[in-house]
């Protein structure tokens, strides 16, 4: 027999309405293995007839351990837990990450290397909005979108396997630069997406914008305001559907962005149908980026000279002994980080991913903690149940 | 640090008598548990800091005391600043009042900590765990909680290792 936890109405009391005790309103369980729950995610919902009057999250269910793991670990083998943390932004995690490193060891990044480095996010932007638009048509039971977006998803998937080897567990960020140069086939392949991916999201916007069921079921939905927001610390497209114009990659540039023209698509409404919008503008700024970056990429190395921090080339090994050393100190010992905390954050496609880094003098971090959007959006669930009389 | 942040870390200063270290551009005032309240609710009034981006922790154990430091990360929008509040706590029974009245996102990131670093926060409205499951023990983020492995398991030993895991059994 598999042991059954014995739980009682104590426990939730606080998360309920009076209601619940005396059972006029059903507690009902919904997940952690549930088809619309996308991801192992455990409700607890209060129900009043069909009306959801309170919804109480669980979350943790995917939870790994990745920052006790971090810590144990060098910084340059640190960072192959960071792909793992969210497998649709594998290029922005290997990004955050590195670039807490390099301001915490004060490590300068060639020109060529922040130019790819934007790019490559850029590209993992489109294939992110791609994974949540497809899903979310097939939510609403629109099964051909779904396919649409995976397809072109694949395209940006091909470019990273180009690049770095892998699909999805890239790593080829690291500190001081990219793992290596770009194959020849790189330009190609990214100007033939450019082609062909403007027309594509012309395709599904003629399926899904105007479309009379996502109308319905979009408008006027789920209205969150710009300053609620804030407080519950929503960030990225969210945030920005609720009016607030806040995109680090304008407010605070990082990797060069200052030098690219683009726009920052800001909604006032705040409703459902505001984010989709959002997220179908931002495809189109993101290859404006990813365009003129192409345009004026340009020529040398794509890692640090900094030799204490960043591993020589190959080539070097057979001919500089102290290429050699640097090496075999690097790979077996890592690199040490002065004693102190830094925090740095980039724009993620879902919003503020922050990384808290802090060295102890040593090659392994002392404290690293992933600010991770998705983590204060969710917090959202969590709260109407303030307002039972308004339900959802 | 940033010369719009400068009178802003002086008001801070006096008001609270709070101490700044800065290492890379960044501000990091010290402050004490009971100010903390305080402290964000004035940022976040007269100064702008509307978002609370990160709330975290760290463990000093067993090199320093106090033993805990508990980390604000605060962003202003309308001036784009940024400014750390760090709060020393005492390693024995550690407690810090709660900040969901200044940030409603402080509610799950306290929840966070409880969970993996045992930090109390009182007044908090549900202080439970968030991320393990409600029967663990101990706090994993803390520096004496020992990194778990998994024994590899092999043909010839099996069911032996299969008799000590704690999953569930039919």
């Amino acid at each position: 027999m598999a042991q059954i936890e014995e739980v009682s109405i104590d426990q939730f009391k606080h998360l309920v309405s009076e209601r619940a005790i005396t059972g006029e309103t059903m507690l009902l369980n919904m997940g952690p293995q549930h088809p619309s729950t996308h991801g192992v995610l455990r409700l607890l919902l209060e129900l009043d007839g069909e009306t959801v009057i309170n919804c109480i999250p669980d979350i943790g269910y995917l939870h790994t351990g990745i920052e006790k793991n971090m810590e144990a670990k060098t910084y340059q083998k640190a960072e192959v837990m960071t792909d793992r943390l969210d497998y649709m932004n594998t290029m922005g995690n290997n990004l955050a990450y590195v670039m807490a490193v390099e301001k915490l060891v004060d490590v300068d990044v060639p020109v060529r290397a922040q130019a790819l480095r934007v790019i490559l996010v850029e590209l993992q932007r489109i294939a992110s909005h791609l994974v949540w638009l497809g899903a979310f048509g097939l939510d609403l039971a629109a099964m051909s979108v779904f396919l649409y977006c995976f397809r072109e998803r694949e395209l940006i998937l091909d470019i990273f396997e180009m690049v770095s080897g892998q699909r999805m567990m890239t790593t080829y960020i690291r500190p001081g630069g990219l793992w290596r140069d770009v194959p020849v086939e790189f330009e190609k392949a990214v100007r033939d997406f450019l082609k062909i991916f403007p027309k594509r999201i012309d395709e599904y916007e003629a399926l899904m914008t105007k479309n009379p069921i996502m109308m319905d079921r979009l408008l006027k939905i789920g209205i969150l305001d710009g300053a609620t927001a804030l407080q519950y610390g929503v960030t990225g497209p969210t945030l920005r559907a609720s009016g607030v114009d806040w995109d680090l990659r304008k407010s605070r540039p990082y990797m060069g962005y200052e030098q690219y023209d683009f726009n920052v698509p800001v909604r006032s409404e705040g409703d459902t149908f505001a984010r989709y919008i959002v997220r179908i503008d931002e495809l189109r700024e993101s290859l404006k980026i990813i365009e003129q970056a192409l345009n004026k990429l340009p020529m040398g190395p794509v890692r640090s000279e900094n030799r204490k921090f960043v591993p020589p080339p190959r080539s070097e090994l057979g001919t500089s002994m102290e290429a050699l050393i640097h090496h075999f100190k690097l790979w077996t010992e890592g690199f040490p980080a002065p004693k102190a905390s830094i925090y740095s954050a980039v724009e993620s496609p879902r919003g503020e991913l922050g990384v808290y880094l802090e060295g102890d003098g040593g090659p392994k971090p002392h404290r690293i903690h992933m600010r991770t959007p998705s983590f204060d959006n969710e917090i959202l669930i969590d709260e109407p149940r303030k307002d039972p009389s308004e339900g959802s | 640090m940033d010369k719009k942040l400068e009178p802003i870390v002086k008001a801070v200063q006096e008001k609270f008598g709070a101490t700044l270290e800065e290492f890379r551009d960044e501000a990091h005032l010290f402050v004490k548990p009971e100010q903390i309240v305080d402290v964000l609710t004035a940022l976040h009034d007269e100064h702008n800091f509307e978002l609370l981006s990160a709330l975290t922790a760290s463990d000093y154990w067993p090199q320093e005391t106090p033993r805990f430091h508990v980390v604000y990360q605060l962003t202003s929008l309308a001036k784009n600043l940024s400014v750390q509040v760090r709060v020393p706590v005492n390693g024995n029974n550690p407690k810090v009042p709660t900040t969901t009245g200044v940030y409603a996102v402080s509610n799950w990131r306290e929840r966070e900590l409880l969970d993996m670093f045992g930090i109390e926060f009182e007044g908090h409205p549900d202080p439970r765990r968030i991320l393990m499951p409600d029967d663990t023990e101990g706090h994993p983020l803390r520096k004496d909680f020992p990194l778990g492995y998994e024994e590899p398991q092999f043909s010839f030993n099996l069911e032996e290792i299969d008799l000590r895991k704690p999953y569930a059994k039919e």
